[in-house]
């Protein structure tokens, strides 16, 4: 709350998301099959979604250059945003939806059904990997969500393109594996295993394998900062620069083991939970955590944030599922799920999978409304060991005991991708380009803040902070007065008496200033006091025609 | 039941055959693009480095005088053509695009002073300090053929300096007096004369092309009007001006290179103040020549570096310099405003404009994002970083403290005078001694 104009701006991002929602439901009870359904959304919420900026309020100043320049940006970013909305009219896909008869419950629906009654190319979508040998599994997809990682905990590694299923590569390391994550794309993936942290490339073949970071229990891969943050048990947090192979901090946390970790994807801030209930935020660039919030009586199990970084999940030993507004940290929603939740995944278009044993429940709206059922269930037949959502495309991958599961769930992936930013259907040599203007606008770890958009705005450090600012970094203050020494004079003119006596006129001097400036202050006011007084007076003075009725 | 799962089909987002173009949608939804400002940030400060890492304006050197270059002039016609005079009297026209010389001729006896190519491209004019002025044909004589001017003007002084009317036959001179001339007649049909021994140099409005405006070493600038017989008025500076070049755009305003190393811009019809005072040059501003497009000058300067200005800013936006580059006499700025010609080398000053669409798209988009974050330290540090020479270097920094310390010195003298006695005098009043009319 420290900081009210930031939260002033994204306030209203809840709120919209909010007004959003209901909407889009009414919609779906409505026959909403028709592609048309999302086009009834009103110009004027569709045109919310793409202001980045409140507009700027008249200036009375009198800069007509600079009110030209203001009015013209403005007209330009209206224009812009007009523009987006038309065109996101136009947008080809439209998101997947699961509704019950009259009666029925959304949860009770099982998976055999839903891949049964949708087409044949999303029905290969539901698959199950029975892998028991060296399980439980984790998983992860890559960016595209083109391409499945799995990491059994006995050594098994595989990564697959799973749509098409086809094994790119298999191999064992021997070893224990703690977690598996694919760096920027999907040539190359990092492994923690039971001593060092290892690279592999999508051949299966060992890139690195890197000392510096030792035991290392759960990793995630910033993609635009191009960093891979691991956690380890010694209670290190580790960020490795994977484009030039540089580790960029190492931060000791002091906080035990750390093994329940997520990426806040809107400002890249480490989200780490802690076995006494506290739930911590980090940035490489400080060594203490910049946030620290205490959301569970007793351990944190799995901690998740959403796509547009409002809202963070958690799960904690006390079986409670807590939805927190992380922009202003506050608690919103509270659930209690008579197993708890191992595991958490928030999905691209915000739904929420938990894993309670070997069940894996996905929930709808967690943060708007209170939910009271799931949106959908699955068991599985293992203890589930990792759990995440396929970005893109409507399926959560499960990784348990026994292999891996891959569900359907309507609705979890955003339909219309960006071919500049993540595009799954891209060549070779897009990829290629893509890798090199990702590289080319990598942004550096020192950018990395709570308000990631803090650099756009005007730095309105007051002279006085600034002026702060400099004292601290010199020293001394550069703008102090020096204290005034009278000259030696000759023929008995330094005389201690007259030392002071001159002294004593300098200070006087000083002072004169001062009081000269108060008065003429003093003088003003009363001026216009007076002023404000005839005015009034005059006012008064003034008979209307109903006065002579007045005694 | 009803239910729907995303199901895409691969034909929708996969180019058919290998001579499309790839497809890629788009969704512009802000939540799929994170980091928008710092990536954009990021770009901004790339684009930068890219500017300054591609930034080598020297193109070519025309060697060939053997004396140095001491005047040139564009053609009026042509684009490829330059025509340069040295101080042994040899004019030399060049071919640009070659790069080479095409025709040598020994001018004059001593100096060439000015040269000036007729309106029409088929004959140019010289003076030298021979006396003479000289009508030559632009056309290379034939086989066999003298090296002949058309038309020789011997005059009673030196002259220093030329200029040419823009429709009629009528050129300038300007020496002890400025002279009107009619090319037809061997005496000028005027002469103004305001109580000064000399002037460096003479020229035309290009608009209102009755007018002209010289420089006196008297330090002033005077106004003439060919109609009338008297001069109009003329404004005396502190210091003396070299040359002076009118704004082709906006032809009331013309800027002076002057002794005390700053430019004025002046506006014609109230020469009280200068419009804009341009600062930067170490040393004297000997020459200055405008863009075709009027939104900046170029100038040259006895401290050896060639400065580009904003019409309207008080600092240069670039400076160029060479290793081997001596005092610079003489500057051009070609009419495609393209390039920069002085003394004898060639500077480049935009990128070639043959670009494809996608191309000329990049390079709009990181100008605006260098627009956008000009004002943060990294890329600002980068983007105004110039390499000087080590005694331009240390000039301006000694000129600077010089400056402040002046402007201190006025600060406690006014503290201590009563209020009121020691006026504010602008950058801009300091330099203007009077105006006559």
């Amino acid at each position: 709350d420290n900081e009210p104009e930031k939260n002033d701006g994204e306030s209203e991002r809840p709120l919209q998301r909010k007004a959003q929602k209901p909407k889009k439901r009414k919609q779906e009870d409505t026959g909403r099959d028709s592609r048309q359904g999302k086009k009834f959304v009103s110009g004027v919420r569709l045109i919310q979604k793409f202001k980045r900026k409140e507009e700027m309020s008249k200036s009375r100043h009198k800069h007509h250059k600079l009110k030209r320049l203001i009015a013209q940006s403005e007209d330009a970013s209206k224009m812009a945003q007009n523009q987006a909305a038309r065109f996101d009219l136009l947008l080809p896909e439209d998101e997947g939806f699961l509704e019950g008869d009259e009666g029925e419950d959304t949860c009770t629906i099982s998976q055999e059904d839903i891949a049964n009654a949708v087409d044949i190319s999303a029905s290969a979508k539901y698959f199950n990997l029975k892998l028991s040998q060296f399980g439980p599994y984790r998983l992860d997809y890559s960016k595209t969500g083109q391409h499945l990682l799995l990491g059994g905990r006995r050594g098994h590694i595989a990564c697959l393109d799973w749509q098409s299923k086809q094994l790119m590569c298999e191999i064992n390391v021997l070893e224990s594996v703690n977690d598996v994550k694919w760096l920027h794309s999907e040539s190359m993936y990092a492994v923690a295993q039971k001593k060092w942290l290892y690279i592999y490339d999508s051949n299966g073949i060992e890139l690195h394998c890197i000392r510096k970071f030792n035991d290392v229990l759960r990793m995630q891969f910033l993609p635009y900062h191009f960093l891979l943050a691991t956690a380890s048990a010694t209670s290190f947090l580790q960020y490795l620069d994977v484009s030039v192979g540089k580790e960029v901090a190492a931060i000791c946390t002091k906080s035990g083991r750390l093994d329940v970790m997520c990426q806040n994807p809107y400002n890249a801030i480490i989200h780490l939970g802690h076995p006494n209930g506290t739930v911590t935020l980090w940035s490489p660039n400080q060594k203490e955590a910049l946030v620290k919030m205490l959301c569970h009586q007793g351990g944190v199990r799995s901690v998740s944030v959403d796509k547009t970084g409002t809202y963070m999940v958690t799960s904690g030993m006390d079986k409670k599922l807590k939805v927190y507004d992380i922009r202003a940290f506050k608690p919103l929603k509270s659930y209690f799920l008579p197993t708890g939740a191992s595991c958490l995944s928030l999905s691209q278009r915000g739904l929420l999978s938990a894993a309670t044993g070997d069940v894996v429940q996905v929930y709808r709206d967690v943060w708007s409304t209170p939910v009271t059922k799931p949106y959908m269930a699955h068991r599985v037949r293992g203890a589930v060991w990792g759990i995440h959502f396929c970005p893109f495309e409507d399926v959560l991958g499960v990784g348990h005991g026994d292999g891996f599961t891959s569900m359907l769930v309507p609705g979890a992936g955003e339909p219309n991708f960006d071919g500049l930013d993540a595009n799954p259907y891209r060549s070779a040599k897009q990829r290629q380009e893509w890798e090199v203007k990702a590289l080319l606008e990598k942004i550096q770890p020192q950018l990395i803040s709570l308000d990631p958009n803090k650099l756009g705005e005007v730095d309105r450090a007051t002279f006085e902070q600034k002026h702060q600012d400099r004292i601290e970094a010199l020293g001394f203050d550069p703008l102090e007065k020096q204290k005034f020494v009278p000259r030696f004079k000759k023929k008995g003119r330094s005389s201690a008496g007259a030392v002071e006596r001159r002294k004593k006129q300098v200070a006087h001097e000083d002072q004169r200033e001062v009081i000269k400036k108060s008065i003429e202050d003093k003088m003003r006011t009363e001026k216009e006091q007076k002023q404000k007084n005839s005015k009034a007076s005059a006012v008064s003075k003034q008979k209307s025609a109903l006065d002579r009725f007045r005694k | 039941m009803k239910v729907k799962v995303l199901s895409r089909n691969p034909d929708d987002y996969v180019r058919e055959t290998k001579y499309d173009i790839q497809r890629v949608p788009r969704n512009y939804d802000p939540s799929l693009h994170p980091f928008e400002v710092n990536r954009e940030y990021t770009r901004a400060l790339n684009a930068t480095k890219l500017e300054r890492v591609f930034a080598k304006p020297f193109l070519a050197s025309l060697d060939g005088h053997r004396d140095g270059v001491n005047c040139m002039a564009k053609h009026s016609t042509r684009l490829s053509s330059l025509l340069s005079g040295s101080c042994d009297g040899e004019l030399k026209i060049w071919n640009l695009t070659k790069r080479e010389c095409v025709r040598t001729i020994q001018a004059h006896e001593g100096f060439v002073r000015g040269i000036v190519v007729r309106f029409c491209g088929t004959s140019f004019f010289t003076v030298g300090d021979d006396k003479t002025i000289k009508q030559w044909k632009i056309q290379s004589p034939e086989y066999g053929e003298e090296e002949e001017p058309l038309n020789t003007i011997l005059g009673k002084t030196v002259f220093t300096g030329l200029d040419h009317h823009r429709q009629e036959g009528v050129f300038a001179t300007c020496g002890q007096q400025v002279d009107i001339w009619d090319e037809q007649r061997s005496s000028p049909i005027r002469s103004f004369t305001w109580g000064v021994d000399s002037f460096s140099s003479v020229r035309f409005n290009p608009v209102e092309t009755e007018l002209l405006a010289s420089c006196a070493s008297d330090r002033s600038i005077v106004l003439y009007d060919m109609r009338e017989a008297t001069p109009l008025k003329k404004v005396v500076m502190t210091m003396r001006s070299n040359t002076l070049c009118w704004n082709p755009m906006e032809a009331y305003y013309f800027t002076c290179a002057n002794e005390d190393y700053n430019l004025y811009t002046y506006d014609m019809r109230n020469l009280e103040q200068p419009v804009t005072v341009h600062m930067d040059h170490v040393s004297a501003v000997l020459d200055v020549d405008f863009s075709p497009t009027g939104k900046e000058f170029v100038s040259a300067s006895f401290d050896k570096t060639i400065r580009i200005f904003p019409k309207d800013g008080g600092h240069s936006r670039e400076v160029y310099h060479t290793k081997r580059m001596q005092h610079v006499i003489c500057i051009k700025w070609s009419a495609d405003n393209k390039y920069i010609l002085s003394g004898m080398e060639i500077f480049l000053l935009f990128s070639d404009p043959q670009l494809t669409h996608r191309e000329r798209e990049a390079i709009n988009y990181s100008q605006k994002l260098k627009e956008k974050f000009q004002h943060h330290p990294q890329i600002k540090r980068i983007a105004h970083h110039r390499h000087l020479p080590k005694t331009v270097y240390h000039q301006s920094k000694e000129l600077r403290v010089m400056r402040e310390a002046r402007r201190r010195k006025e600060r406690n003298v006014r503290k201590h005078s009563k209020p009121g006695s020691v006026p504010v005098v602008t950058e801009r009043e300091k330099h203007v001694v009077t105006v006559v009319k």
